[in-house]
């Protein structure tokens, strides 16, 4: 009983801190098939947000819109204190922000992909320099020292010389959370960082993420990761068919689920896991 | 005594050819790498033009590389030097001119090589753009980085790596076929072979001292290109 109640004054606490992600009704559709039909939520300051969902959801496709590599058709994103709203024009069509404010937007949302996406023909202290120097426009040799720390606290420092290819899944997903970690994003996506891997490598990349979120980083991470969306996260998003059909508490979501549609995917999940 | 002979038609003493032969190989080694290099500005565009989804440019570029991978490219050389020729002398008929405006050899020969090779060059930079993982390019615009920077810092030096190897191959057909411009009169090194042929009555001395002239050409340009491909290849891994 004590134990709930700290966990509950602790997340109300977090609920209370300002915002750093906000989302309101954000809709996007890919021709005609409408994928988000209205997404709202809201992010701490410090907040790990976990989005479950099954496939085709729609969690890739929220959180690719929350950096504009997918540009919403309705909607207003919050990131900081940057706003960007989207309204089709008189025509119906998609209407393009503007690309300054665009390039802000992404700069404080740093994406960690499924697939990694570490530009090859770089080592990894390259990769993990290259937008803070090319994009921020920061003097290199900070940028290096600061790389540095980042790649030994991934637990790459001896690896920092090689090339993406020369190293695991595991590595490569390691460095590229400190790639994002070197932009000092308000927010990290994390679009299923684990299920590209090797089973075996899971366990290193969630062992990161979760000294992340011990540090108070705002993250927002789809998964399929049970285990880490209970145990790690501050609040959990159940996403089906383009809508937020659940959200709570990690503890109130697992034990005790309200919709019969996340009865039945937390059934699944577990009968597979 | 063929021997000594021989010795004196290739030295670069009075009356010998030798002078002649290394002044003419380096022409022919100007001539292709102007024409290569014009090509591969030629290409980029093509490339450019098929990739980024103008239906009319698209099919201009589509249009340009079936002509010219098509049509031979000693006729290329032909009209390109010949029809360029006539449309001079005309113009200079108009301003009171008189007789026969050729072209300059040396530009023309860059101009054909440069529109022959571009037309090869196009498919080799649209393939290896083709070839570059989506994923790294989403990364660079997830990170908020400008096209222009994208442009010079991710896609050129993957692009480059992809294509080295087809560059490669262009070059050395260019190479040859900067032979071919010798119709147009150019002394480059396949006409002073014929040149010097003709006038010694040594025909074999002289093609073969060519035939050597251009491997050597070849093999070091061949090496420069290898050095570069291995330099692009780092962080490949080589399965
Ligand atoms: N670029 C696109 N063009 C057309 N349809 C798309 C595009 N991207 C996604 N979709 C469609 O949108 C729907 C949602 O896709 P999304 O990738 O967001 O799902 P998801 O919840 O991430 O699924 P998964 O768990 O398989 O990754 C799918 O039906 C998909 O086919
Ligand atoms: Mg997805």
């Amino acid at each position: 009983m004590i134990g709930d109640l700290a966990l509950d004054q602790a997340g109300t606490a977090t609920r209370d801190r300002p915002a750093a992600v906000i989302v309101e009704d954000l809709h996007k559709s890919f021709g005609p098939i409408e994928v988000l039909k209205g997404v709202s939520l809201r992010a701490a300051q410090g907040e790990v947000v976990s989005i479950l969902g099954s496939s085709g959801s729609g969690k890739s496709t929220l959180l690719r819109c929350l950096n504009l590599l997918e540009t919403p058709g309705r909607g207003a994103i919050t990131i900081g204190d940057e706003t960007l709203r989207f309204a089709p024009d008189r025509k119906g069509r998609l209407q393009r922000p503007d690309r300054k404010q665009v390039e802000r937007l992404r700069r404080s949302a740093a994406m960690v992909f499924q697939s990694f996406n570490l530009w090859s023909h770089m080592t990894i202290l390259e990769n993990v320099i290259e937008a803070p120097v090319h994009v921020l426009k920061r003097p290199r040799l900070e940028c290096v020292a600061e790389a540095e720390a980042l790649l030994a606290k991934v637990g790459l420092a001896e690896r920092r010389h090689y090339y993406p290819a020369h190293l695991s899944g595991g590595q490569q997903q390691r460095a590229a959370i400190a790639r994002a970690l070197a932009m000092h994003p308000k927010v990290l996506l994390f679009d299923e960082p684990t299920s590209a891997l090797d089973p075996e490598l899971v366990g290193e990349v969630l062992r990161v993420m979760r000294s992340l979120a011990d540090e108070g980083r705002t993250m927002l991470v789809v998964t399929h990761e049970m285990a880490f969306a209970r145990d790690v996260s501050s609040r959990v998003l159940f996403v089906h068919d383009g809508r937020v059909e659940e959200e709570g508490a990690p503890a109130a979501i697992f034990a005790n689920p309200k919709s019969e549609r996340l009865r039945q995917f937390l059934s699944r999940t577990r009968t597979a896991g | 005594m063929i021997s000594s002979s021989l010795f004196e038609v290739l030295s670069f003493g009075a009356g010998g050819w030798g002078a002649a032969l290394l002044k003419a190989a380096l022409t022919t080694t100007a001539l292709s790498i102007a024409g290569f290099a014009a090509g591969a500005v030629l290409g980029g565009l093509a490339a450019f033009a098929r990739l980024s989804g103008g239906a009319l440019g698209a099919a201009l570029a589509d249009g340009y590389g079936t002509l010219f991978r098509g049509v031979p490219d000693l006729l290329t050389i032909y009209l390109l030097y010949f029809g360029g020729s006539v449309g001079l002398t005309v113009v200079s008929h108009w301003l009171g001119g008189q007789g026969f405006v050729g072209l300059p050899a040396f530009a023309t020969g860059v101009a054909a090589l440069a529109i022959i090779s571009g037309a090869y060059q196009a498919e080799v930079y649209r393939g290896a753009y083709l070839a570059i993982h989506r994923g790294e390019l989403e990364a660079a615009r997830a990170f908020g980085m400008p096209h222009p920077t994208m442009l010079r810092r991710i896609i050129a030096p993957q692009l480059l790596r992809y294509a080295l190897p087809g560059l490669g191959n262009v070059w050395q057909l260019v190479l040859k076929d900067s032979a071919l411009v010798s119709v147009t009169g150019l002394v480059e090194l396949m006409r002073q072979a014929q040149v010097g042929a003709g006038s010694t009555r040594q025909p074999f001395v002289f093609y073969c001292s060519a035939a050597a002239l251009y491997l050597i050409i070849a093999l070091l340009t061949g090496a420069l290109f290898r050095r570069a491909e291995r330099r692009s290849l780092r962080g490949v891994r080589i399965a």
